[in-house]
Order: C-alpha cells, then structure tokens, then sequence
C-alpha cells in the first residue's frame, strides 16, 4: 500500500509527541524506562495511529486486532499511544503508578483499558500471540496479533520456545517486532548476550523476516503492510532502533534503561524534541 | 472395591467433555500418551495441540486462548510445571486468566521413574499464588466429574491427578462442587482429612481406628484451595482434633493449609501425615513406595491416637 508524504508526516508528528508524554510521564514519577520507549515511538505511532484494526470505544471487540507489549517496560509509550488514542483520559496519565490507579508500573490488562495482556517479566508475548492466533482461528474470527519484543528479551528460553510453536502452526497472524536498540539493562547487547545474526535465527525458526530502520516511519508501515501479505509463515520485523532515540544524551546509553531525568535533564530533553536545542 | 486408573479417567473425561463443550482446547507438552489427552486428541483433533517439550511456552500459549474466548487445558507431569512456575504466577494468576493447569503423575505415583518425576512440592506452591484454586482428584470418579466442574469454573486452576490405579470410592452420583469438603464417614473422636489416594487410606485408617472404639470422621477435601474452613471448623468443634493426610511434602501443602485455617480460631490438635521434608527414591511398587514414605494407613491410624491424646480433656 502506498503511504502518502501527509500520512508519514502526521505520524512522525505524534510519535514525536509521544516520546514527548512518556517523557513526561516517567519524569513527573521519577520512574520509568525511558530509553526503550523512546526506541520504540515510531513503531507504536504507526501501530496505534495507523496500522492496527481497533476501536478505543470497544477495547473488547472480539475482532480488533491484538497488540502485546512484550517488552513491558516501555510502557509508558503505550499508555502515552493509548490515551491519545482515547481508552482514558489524557489527564490519567499523571496517575501512572499512583496507589489505587489504573496505571500499573507495567501493563495490567485487568486494570487498564486498551491493554491486551499483562506483560513486565519478558519472554511471554510470542507465546501468548500464538494462543490468540489459534483462538482466533478456532473462533473464525480474522484478526491479526502483533507482539513488540525488546532485544535483551530475546535471551528468555521462553520466547524460543514460542518461535518454534509459531513456526509450527505457520501462523501468519502473527507479526512480531523486535526493537533491535542493542542496548539492555547492563550494557550493550553484544556485551551482554550477543544476539547476532539476529535475523539468521528467526530465519532457522521458519520466519518470515524484514529488516527496517526502525525510526524511518515509511519503512515501518511498509514492513507492517508487507507481513499481512505472508500468508505460510509468521513474520518478524527486526527493526534497528537507537535506544533513547531523540535524546542525545539518553541515545545508546544502557544508563537511560531505566531511570527517570531529573529537572534539568528533563528540560533539556523537551527542548531537543521540540527542536529548541 | 476394585483399582482403576485415575489419569485414564481424567483423559477420557476430557474428551467426553469435548463434544459438549466446543471451547475446550487441549494443550500438551509431548506427553500425549501418558497423560491420556490422546483420547481427546482422536476425536478433537483441531482443538488439540501438541507443542512438544516447551512446558513454559505451553502454559503462555493456553493463557493466549484464553485471551480469544476458548478454555484451554494445559498437561504435562505434576514435576514439570515447576519449571513454568513464572509463567503462573504472573500470566496465569496475576493476570487471572482462565487457565486449566493439569498436574499429572502426581506425587509418588510415577514411583519407576524416581525422584526426578516425583511431585512433592506442587500444591505448596500452586497455593500460595493469589487467584489460584487447587484440586486433587481422590478416586476415577471424581477425577471424571472434575473435568466439567473445572472447565466451567471461572478462573485459574491447578487440577492434580495421579498416574496410578487407585480404589474406588464413589459413585456415579458423586457430584464435585469446587470448594467444598466431602464427609466420606461420620465420627465424632477425631477429623482425618485428605487428599487425593490418601482419602482411601483415611478410610481404611478410621475402619480399623472403629475396631479400637474410636469413631472417626473423614472429609475428602478435594479443594485443597479455597478450603472449605467451615467444615474444618466444625469438624475441629465436633471431633477436637484432626489429622491431614496427603501425598505432597507435609511442608506447605494440605496440612499446612488446615494448620493456618484453624490456628488462629481453633486451636485443635493437628497431626500430619505425609512425605517428610526429603525427597524420596525409586520403587518397583507404588503401594510399597507411600508405605515406605510414611503414607501407612497404619500411619494414618498412629497419627490419629497421637492427635487424640493431645485434645484437652
């Protein structure tokens, strides 16, 4: 499908604005896991602004497609993506890990509108896709299941072990992306469980796989396109990204895995995105 | 009162179950022929899935069905669930989805492949997770009549079955309400309360404590979580003390249970009787091997005088 020079632009506006509420958010908690959500704001603007089959007014419509943050702790990307979306209220988000609130640390899809599935400990959302899928088939119903995975993730057993059932059952509902930003909570990727050739073993798990730069909003709505058009196989979209994309002194620095910007880093932050730097 | 295999029933329960309920997806981590899911599996074929040795993933796979409507049912052996116990706790209980964990070759009853397969530890730990209702099946039957009660269920169950053939002890009126206790005999001296094949031997154990002038009530307390207090404390009230009997380690399972239920309320004397804080070996025989372990009816009848002499007269 061809995506329109408009359609790109608005994208990257709100995946802009998107790392500009995360932000926000994990600052004003003085929590959060900043550089794998702003890794992943393309891939979730044009997910949750484009690409997926949903309706914020029936967040359990049995047809909607289905997203599993599997890297549950850039979730304040997603409760950024699902406020504006309109599953709750904008002014929640400032309740994010508030005592009593509907913003759990990570996803609760008990407690949260919009949220499939719970997710915090890695490992799980391929494995739990694959039971969509073949739920969905069971039930006749046609939805797709797209499961966002982080790259220190892809060192659970657990997430192998799902990539050879979906091999298995040839599932080409599923899409996985793994947002490849090479930095996890320790150090570098390479340092700490090298994962290369990364695409070479979902290649040998019977995937179907793309390779994209994961911050280049066409790239990803092209790769997302293109994985509805296999129809033998699952797909994965190893999506190259710069952890804290957007933030110079967060980018590659597996420091901003998980700690919040105090005042000063903060402001210096929004000026960056807003392009006062 | 004749021996009949316990898995065997379950499984062909659960294909029974199958054609009445089209929801019932049957999950199974290569150990189809054991376990008896094969029965299902002949007959549903495109509601069973055979994942092979990816217990982990099999647990998240049946939580993903669950998430599209259907009511999965996820098997293996008891001892092999403990390696997904992660999974459990946080996308089976905590996310409170509508997962059948079937525990099978529980405790001593896979007694020929030794230790390694023994499952002495798996109610302490299924019921310490919030959210979660464990069940042992004592006879075929109730093993059989679990199967619906289970899937029509609302939420997360670890549903523990046996590998052995085990005696009899119901009818095909035995009906399973999750939850409550079943007083298998009345009495009035002492409460033995138990679990699984140890509600056959609580009642051997109370005919011949009968022989002795003690009259001995027996529960089969099914649901070793929610435990039925109620009926604990009135048999606590009306006996004066009680005996649990299980075949799981006596650290944290059904006599734990009962210990912290009445403890704070009342402060009967409790005798357990169980496998002791080890881990057991090998046998040629499984009668032999509970014997060996501690798990005596003769066991169950010394722990029953010792609970007895302990009352406050």
């Amino acid at each position: 499908m061809y995506h329109s020079e408009q359609l790109v632009k608005e994208l990257n506006e709100i995946a802009r604005e998107l790392r500009l509420d995360a932000l926000e958010i994990i600052h004003e908690r003085g929590q959060g896991h900043p550089g794998g959500s702003l890794s992943a704001s393309e891939i979730v603007a044009a997910l949750y602004f484009h690409h997926l089959k949903i309706d914020p007014n029936r967040p359990n419509w049995p047809e909607r497609d289905r997203f599993i943050l599997s890297k549950g702790h850039a979730c304040a990307m997603l409760y950024a993506a699902l406020a504006r979306r309109g599953y709750f209220p904008r002014e929640e988000l400032h309740t994010w890990g508030h005592l009593g609130g509907r913003l759990q640390g990570h996803p609760d899809r008990l407690k949260t509108p919009g949220v499939d599935m719970t997710t915090g400990l890695e490992g799980h959302g391929i494995p739990i896709g694959i039971g969509l899928c073949l739920a969905g088939r069971r039930k006749g119903l046609r939805y797709r299941v797209y499961v966002l995975v982080g790259d220190g993730e892809c060192g659970s057993g657990v997430l192998w072990e799902g990539a050879l059932i979906a091999g298995k059952y040839k599932l080409s509902e599923l899409t996985v992306i793994v947002d490849y930003n090479g930095v996890q909570l320790d150090g570098p990727v390479h340092e700490i469980l090298p994962l290369d050739p990364l695409v070479d073993k979902w290649e040998a798990f019977n995937f179907a796989t793309l390779e994209i730069n994961g911050h280049n909003m066409r790239q990803v709505l092209e790769a997302l396109d293109a994985a509805k058009e296999i129809h033998d196989k699952p797909t994965v979209i190893v999506a190259h990204t710069t952890k804290g994309k957007g933030v110079s002194f967060m980018e590659n620095q597996s420091k901003w895995h998980g700690i919040a910007p105090n005042h000063e880093e903060y402001a210096r932050a929004v000026a960056e995105l807003k392009g006062r730097s | 009162m004749g021996n009949v295999s316990v898995r065997k029933a379950y499984g062909e329960a659960l294909a029974s179950y199958g054609a009445v309920n089209p929801d019932v997806v049957v999950i199974v981590a290569d150990v189809s022929s054991s376990v008896y899911t094969s029965f299902f599996a002949e007959r549903f074929p495109e509601r069973f899935f055979n994942v092979g040795i990816t217990e982990q993933a099999m647990i998240d796979v049946a939580v993903g069905f669950t998430l599209g409507g259907m009511i999965p049912f996820a098997n293996t052996f008891a001892a092999l669930f403990l390696r997904t116990l992660e999974q459990i706790r946080t996308c089976v209980a905590y996310a409170k989805t509508n997962v059948k964990i079937v525990g099978s070759y529980s405790g001593l009853s896979d007694f020929k492949d030794g230790p390694s397969h023994h499952a002495e530890a798996d109610i302490a730990i299924m019921r310490s997770l919030p959210n979660m209702t464990v069940l042992e099946a004592a006879d075929a039957i109730e093993a059989k009549e679990m199967v619906p009660a289970v899937a029509e269920f609302e939420g997360p169950v670890y549903l523990r079955i046996s590998r052995a053939e085990t005696p009899v002890l119901f009818d095909e009126t035995h009906k399973v309400e999750i939850g409550k206790g079943v007083i298998v005999r009345d009495g009035s001296d002492v409460t033995l309360v138990g679990c699984g094949v140890m509600v056959s031997r609580c009642i051997e154990a109370a005919k011949s404590l009968a022989a002795e002038g003690i009259n001995a009530r027996v529960i089969n307390m099914h649901t070793i979580k929610p435990l039925d207090s109620s009926m604990l404390e009135k048999a606590a009230l009306e006996t004066g003390a009680l005996v649990a009997a299980e075949e799981h380690s006596v650290t944290g399972g059904l006599g734990s249970a009962i210990g912290e239920s009445l403890a704070e309320r009342y402060p009967v004397p409790i005798e357990r009787v169980g496998i002791a804080d080890t881990f057991t070996e090998t046998s040629l025989n499984y009668e032999q091997l509970l014997d060996h372990y501690g798990m005596r009816v003769e066991d169950v009848v010394n722990a029953a005088r010792r609970a007895i002499k302990r009352k406050k007269h």
